[in-house]
């Protein structure tokens, strides 16, 4: 046969194109289901970092049951819009960042940890190469930081990516949102021996330093969303429902 | 045995390890091994992925080679090593969730890998599918090598760590022993392999140029 003719070319081309399509089609749909408890499952543990819990694989469902007991999803200038756990967690907070500030729905878990009420912040930005990501959680009084978690997509490992590592996220334990004033003013992720000015900071990581920013920026941007709601939750008190 | 590894097959499988190796004399995939040599694990694990990928992506052209139009195989090599990544990226997704976030950017590199389409035109497009599995094994394990040797030095001066364990110890750091930041750039990793290839060199004086 001539494998050189027009004919044969085309046919090949499409034959080929049909059957590789067909079976990454069936692959796909095979493992979606695997795979997207798998997302869910791993959202779960990330949530549960935040608040100072390392869950093991097999029981990240049963902890974040026990530990996370409300979520709301609320709007900037404090409103609360729905108080289903369950809308809150599907919210993907990627999508909400790129909608108009007053349209945004912004997810927020409340936890109870040895007691004491938690609050969860979804955090996105963006790093040298791609997206960061992460959650925060804050001590009753709304101000001081409980447990932070971070992560990236693509990060340079060694520099960028470490701010996946315990050892960068646990400095933010214990630090102010606000300060004397009572003025948001977020964390500053500062160069070690620089002082940031009127607010609380941590070290970057040397040689990660866009990528360090980019974890303060984070910060300002998604924590300052929750203001409004915080500052209506200090006068109404308790959450009903 | 005999005939499964025959003197020219061992000379397949084993002839990419050392004399014949894809980065220090053919000069291919270095891209990805300045990328991801910052520290011992990804390495380890993208040379496992590639020996893989490699390997498979050879049985499989091999196997086709006489029906592929000549003037679209570049295409037709390139579908399959596109299809194989992905059905491997999508396993791992679903069955080796940690291990996919760790790789995420990685996965996708191995189809850029020049190794690969390298050794599909130059092997697999006229040889049997056993000699071209040997050729892709021999092949991996030649890349894998090379991003471990590099990857070790980087990891352990950059970080003073291997695998993610410390390893030099603090009182080395308490006497002013610091890590070597540019361990960590992207250069290092080419001045790097630039001294395996010296060493490899002048061990083996037939392979050095006029």
């Amino acid at each position: 046969m001539n494998t050189n003719s027009n004919t044969y070319t085309l046919v090949y081309a499409t034959v080929m194109v049909v059957i590789v399509a067909l079976m990454l089609a069936f692959v796909s749909g095979a493992l979606k289901e695997k795979q997207n408890s798998n997302i869910e499952l791993d959202k779960k543990k990330q949530i549960l970092k935040s608040l100072r819990i390392d869950a093991k694989q097999n029981n990240i469902a049963q902890l974040y049951d026990q530990y996370v007991i409300k979520g709301l999803i609320v709007n900037t200038n404090g409103e609360i819009l729905s108080y289903s756990k369950k809308e809150a967690f599907d919210i993907d907070i990627a999508k909400e960042l790129s909608k108009k500030v007053e349209e945004r729905r912004l997810p927020i878990f409340i936890a109870q940890v040895e007691g004491e009420t938690k609050y969860i912040i979804s955090l996105r930005g963006t790093g040298l190469w791609g997206p960061i990501w992460g959650y925060v959680s804050l001590n009753d009084d709304k101000n001081t930081i409980y447990g932070a978690y971070f992560s990236h997509a693509s990060e340079t490992p060694g520099l960028g990516a470490n701010i996946a590592e315990p050892n960068f996220q646990r400095q933010f334990e214990g630090k102010h949102i606000f300060n004397e004033k009572n003025e948001f003013v977020s964390i500053a992720v500062m160069k070690v021996g620089k002082k940031a000015e009127g607010r609380e900071q941590v070290d970057a990581i040397s040689g990660g330093t866009i990528t360090s920013k980019g974890v303060e920026t984070m910060l300002l941007n998604c924590i300052g969303q929750y203001e409004a709601f915080f500052r209506q939750l200090s006068t109404i008190g308790e959450i009903k429902q | 045995m005999s005939t499964l590894l025959s003197k020219k097959s061992r000379q397949v499988l084993l002839g990419p390890l050392s004399k014949n190796n894809p980065i220090t004399i053919q000069v291919l995939g270095i891209c990805s091994a300045l990328a991801v040599t910052a520290k011992l694990e990804p390495a380890l694990v993208m040379g496992i992925s590639v020996t893989i990928i490699v390997a498979f992506s050879n049985i499989i052209v091999s196997l086709v080679r006489n029906t592929i139009p000549n003037r679209i195989r570049i295409i037709v090599q390139l579908v399959v090593v596109a299809a194989l990544v992905t059905i491997v990226s999508e396993i791992l997704k679903a069955f080796a969730y940690d291990v996919s976030v760790q790789l995420s950017v990685y996965v996708g590199l191995i189809i850029t890998n020049c190794i690969l389409m390298g050794r599909l035109e130059a092997f697999a497009m006229s040889n049997s599918p056993w000699e071209s599995f040997l050729d892709g094994l021999g092949n991996g394990f030649g890349y894998a090598i090379i991003l471990i040797i590099v990857s070790f030095f980087r990891e352990l001066f950059g970080s003073g760590t291997l695998l993610g364990y410390n390893i030099i110890p603090q009182s080395f750091f308490n006497v002013g022993y610091m890590n070597n930041g540019l361990m960590m750039m992207p250069p290092m990793a080419l001045i790097l392999v630039a001294c395996i290839i010296w060493v490899h060199r002048a061990k083996n004086k037939e392979l050095q140029e006029k």
